[in-house]
């Protein structure tokens, strides 16, 4: 067993940390700014943004990863302008696998940031512009320090949801050793192969790192609600 | 001087009206806007903070706040503010909430020790009563040193023993920082405890603006006061008639005396004594 374990290449898995982390760190840049917007207008363009961003929810994988591999192809526009100005090529890079995965779990980091920052008092938001303080003051020193669940969770299920990503993957990657070649794609092509020996280990690593990072983030957020209801 | 003419549309319980509000402020006054629900008093605050965007004019010591070109953003107001329920910012803990509006250590020392709040510096605010809230909540609109303090209803959630020392420490902050403070409030006793200047509002316009201190001094001084009482049960003991009324939530025992009277039956009753 030792043996097995010790004999499994781990590349797969580096490279679904390496592209959730990446993501995670690029769509909360991204959506910062955006469920903030979201929490606040009063725009009639709301429902319309709101749709699009959870479109991917809904939207089977195999449907979005066609329209980004469309786009980011040679054949494209926007894929040709990269190709011959910049000499950029995404479709079956890692690259376009961190574009695939940025719209894939877009509504993972923009929904549970949006809730947090709707459920905030107003009055408490108001009192940081009374005091004299921006917005961008107001977000980092009184908005998300009072939504650390939903920051927790937003963080915590995007990274989990990318490194789960299946099908936008296939779709945009392929399967490159290496370079395109995730965990999940990796689990595929051993079963596809019928190696259940190796397909057990990797399922059953990604199954327990995704239960110790769930438990966490259900283990945090009971504490902070706790902190809050002020019985620590 | 403050000068507030402003027009702003609004939507309340009895349809769409419009706030329609020109006055004149002096330094230093105390002001209480009192009015039914929806009439608009929230919102003149809301707007004078920058909080809300509004049509007209303000002008504050001659400085334009806004006008329909220009407007001074919320940030940049000379104002502190208070509202109604607790805002305080619930991640740090009574003293950081003063130092992140003006780090002045020694300010803040201050205003906590004024409102007795100087051994609850580390204190978490989910763990402050209602009363304890609002007065961290004064400290801390004070922290800008603004010359304008607004407040919204801040007292109404206290009991009435809290409310008594909370008046008693607003007035003193109001005197020893010079402020010009507007306060929104529907009690009377906050009222003719606190206000100068008492303004009524009604469906977003001005009905009464009165002098309180003229008020108070041509009150008629009379030997007999009136108490509204209400009748709570009527027993009888000897084959005579007793009604126990409520006067001011004190409950007293009366003789009847060649009337009928009913449960429930509201009374005018005349004492000819005053005790203090």
């Amino acid at each position: 067993m030792i043996e097995l374990i010790t004999n499994l290449d781990f590349t797969p898995f580096l490279l679904s940390f390496k592209l959730a982390s990446i993501t995670t760190i690029i769509l909360f840049v991204l959506c910062l700014p955006l469920a903030w917007y979201l929490a606040n207008t009063k725009s009639k363009l709301k429902p319309y943004i709101e749709t699009i961003t959870a479109l991917p929810l809904v939207l089977p994988p195999s449907v979005l990863g066609f329209y980004i591999l469309i786009s980011l192809s040679s054949n494209s526009p926007f894929g040709s302008y990269l190709d011959e100005v910049f000499d950029i090529q995404l479709a079956f890079t890692f690259n376009g696998l961190v574009i695939a995965s940025i719209f894939y779990s877009l509504p993972f980091m923009v929904q549970p940031l949006q809730n947090g920052f709707e459920s905030l008092n107003k009055n408490m938001i108001e009192s940081s512009y009374i005091a004299g303080k921006s917005v961008l003051t107001t977000i980092f020193k009184v908005a998300l320090p009072n939504i650390k669940p939903a920051l927790l969770t937003a963080l915590v299920i995007t990274f989990a949801h990318t490194i789960g990503e299946f099908g936008v993957v296939l779709m945009v990657g392929g399967s490159i050793e290496g370079q395109t070649k995730v965990a999940s794609i990796a689990i595929y092509e051993l079963s596809e192969g019928m190696d259940y020996t190796n397909a057990h280990i990797y399922s059953a690593f990604m199954l327990i790192i995704s239960f110790i990072v769930l438990l966490s983030v259900y283990m945090f957020n009971a504490k902070e609600k706790q902190k809050l209801a002020g019985l620590k | 001087m403050i000068n507030i003419d402003i027009k702003k549309p609004l939507f309340g319980v009895e349809g769409v009206m419009n706030l329609d509000i020109n006055i004149d402020i002096n330094k230093n006054e105390f002001i209480i806007i009192s009015g039914n629900s929806g009439s608009g008093k929230t919102t003149l605050l809301r707007c004078l903070s920058g909080l809300e965007e509004c049509s007209g004019k303000i002008k504050v010591n001659n400085i334009l706040w806004q006008d329909e070109t220009n407007k001074i953003k919320v940030q940049k107001r000379d104002i502190g503010f208070v509202f109604q329920s607790d805002a305080l910012f619930m991640n740090m803990n009574v003293l950081n909430n003063l130092l992140y509006v003006n780090n002045d250590k020694n300010l803040a020392l201050r205003l906590l020790d004024m409102t007795n709040m100087n051994s609850f510096q580390k204190t978490m605010p989910s763990n402050l009563s209602g009363g304890q809230k609002q007065r961290v909540s004064i400290c801390r609109a004070l922290m800008k040193k603004p010359n304008i303090l607004l407040l919204d209803e801040p007292f109404s959630a206290l009991d009435n023993d809290i409310k008594s020392k909370l008046y008693t420490e607003l007035l003193q902050i109001h005197n020893e920082f010079n402020l010009t403070t507007i306060m929104v409030s529907h009690d009377l006793n906050e009222i003719y405890t606190l206000a100068s200047r008492h303004i009524k509002l009604y469906n977003g316009i001005i009905i009464k603006d009165e002098n309180l201190a003229e008020l108070l001094n041509n009150i008629k001084s009379d030997d007999q006061i009136l108490l509204d009482a209400k009748i709570l049960k009527i027993i009888n003991k000897n084959n005579q008639e007793y009604a126990i009324v409520n006067i001011n939530n004190k409950f007293i025992n009366i003789k009847i005396k060649n009337k009928k009277y009913k449960l429930g039956e509201n009374l005018k009753i005349i004492s000819d004594e005053l005790f203090i």
